[in-house]
């Protein structure tokens, strides 16, 4: 509950300084008129809708997640935290803030993509329920960490793409085939094999996360 | 010896190449508050840092015992108050906010009572639900104060803790600070010849330099 305490003060403190929401907001609005004004009356193909998709996930995830611990350096509020919990408490505390993030985001991208793409349509949406929410998993417990990691460097902007493309890859490449299968009405037995690869990326990050923040947390 | 204490058993720290002190060994007790003085630079900020456990030193350790039992170093943050010209509160937030949000965190009770009671003592008690980011650096530093005590911490850790305070203020802090030290073990770090009156032990960090 200590944890849920820190997520409680981090959602009162984005309602009051919308550091995070509104980046997000204006970036998805952004890359998905600019994907709209490039497409033009052309129709894309719902695979490739598929994948920009993600490619829009990804990004937003770049902007936005990252302030979790970004922003307790910048102010200088983070030596107060480690005055009042645990390393696991502020690590499990900020992953329940970028998860309610990820999902957020990641719903109005999808209904976006669903309301602007007549290609983008969903055959199996139980494929497609468990994909989003493997997925979203993954997301938000990397970017926990990376988050970690830059916070404590100089060049804190640069850094969170460039350390979570090769963490985030296979997270990302597994994501866009599983979209393909479920527009493709494939059942989830078939996409078994890469649904079995979610679970265990997601439990590999999250028990590397535990182990290795207290030695990025503490200087 | 004192019941509650820190020992620091042959504490060491470099940032870099630099190495900032070397073999420093102390008992901080309960009683009086104890000293750490220094020139500018010298690193005290640094090993009250070691000592609240906040970073990690290259050589040594740090020993907390209260009623002479060996206390967790990990938990020590629970029993811990801290008080620093770097230590920043939550602007956004009031005074009782912050409060309350603290206690969450920590796993206790909000208790509004105790929390109005110290808002009262360094008297900002009257812009308790003002949000900080409105606060003179001052109150800000009564503020930590109030955070500081807030849990009833065993250990009072004081970092220039007259810093920015007008003489109303340093009053308030000197009676408060004699008043604990009967009971918790109370460290100041400071430059102020007024803060280290108080003081009984004095640890010298200029001692515990390298020699050349």
């Amino acid at each position: 509950m200590k944890a849920f305490g820190v997520f409680n003060k981090d959602w009162q403190s984005e309602l009051r300084t919308r550091y995070a929401i509104n980046a997000l907001a204006m970036f998805i609005l952004v890359t998905v008129s600019v994907i709209l004004f490039s497409v033009g009356q052309e129709t894309i193909e719902s695979y490739l809708a598929g994948g920009l998709l993600w490619v829009v996930i990804f990004f937003s995830a770049m902007s936005g997640l990252s302030r979790v611990f970004v922003s307790e350096e910048e102010r200088g509020t983070a030596l107060t935290l480690h005055l009042v919990a645990s390393p696991e408490t502020i690590f499990f505390g900020k992953l329940l803030f970028n998860l309610l993030l990820v999902f957020l985001i990641n719903g109005v991208v999808i209904v976006l993509f669903l309301l602007l793409f007549e290609t983008f349509r969903i055959a199996n949406y139980a494929l497609f329920a468990l994909e989003f929410l493997l997925g979203n998993f993954g997301i938000a417990i990397s970017s926990t960490i990376i988050a970690a990691i830059i916070s404590k460097a100089n060049a804190k902007g640069t850094l969170y793409p460039v350390l979570s493309f090769p963490v985030l890859l296979p997270l990302i490449l597994t994501l866009i085939q599983l979209t393909e299968f479920s527009l493709d009405g494939a059942t989830i037995a078939e996409a078994y094999v890469e649904l079995l690869i979610l679970f265990i990326y997601d439990g590999i990050m999250i028990t590397a996360s535990f182990m290795l923040f207290d030695f990025i947390w503490k200087e | 010896m004192s019941d509650s204490r820190i020992e620091i058993n042959g504490i060491g720290k470099k940032f870099g190449r630099r190495r900032i002190f070397e073999n420093v060994n102390f008992v901080f007790g309960k009683g009086e508050p104890s000293g750490i003085a220094g020139h500018n630079g010298a690193g005290k900020s640094t090993l009250i840092k070691i000592i609240a456990n906040v970073i990690s030193p290259n050589e040594g350790e740090t020993v907390y015992y209260h009623q002479n039992a060996k206390l967790e170093k990990e938990k020590i943050f629970e029993r811990i108050g801290f008080v620093a010209p770097y230590l920043v509160l939550y602007s956004e937030f009031s005074p009782l906010e912050n409060l309350r949000f603290f206690s969450e965190i920590r796993g206790i009770e909000f208790n509004l009572a105790r929390a109005e009671e110290l808002l009262k003592t360094f008297n900002i008690y009257k812009r308790r639900n003002d949000y900080l980011r409105g606060f003179s650096s001052g109150m800000l530093q009564r503020m930590k104060f109030v955070f500081a005590l807030y849990h009833n911490p065993d250990f009072l850790l004081l970092d220039e803790p007259t810093s920015n305070l007008d003489e109303e203020g340093k009053r308030t802090v000197y009676e408060l600070t004699k008043k604990l030290a009967q009971e918790k073990v109370v460290i100041i770090a400071s430059n102020e010849s007024n803060d280290l009156a108080l003081c009984g032990k004095i640890l010298e960090l200029e001692k515990f330099k390298k020699k050349k």
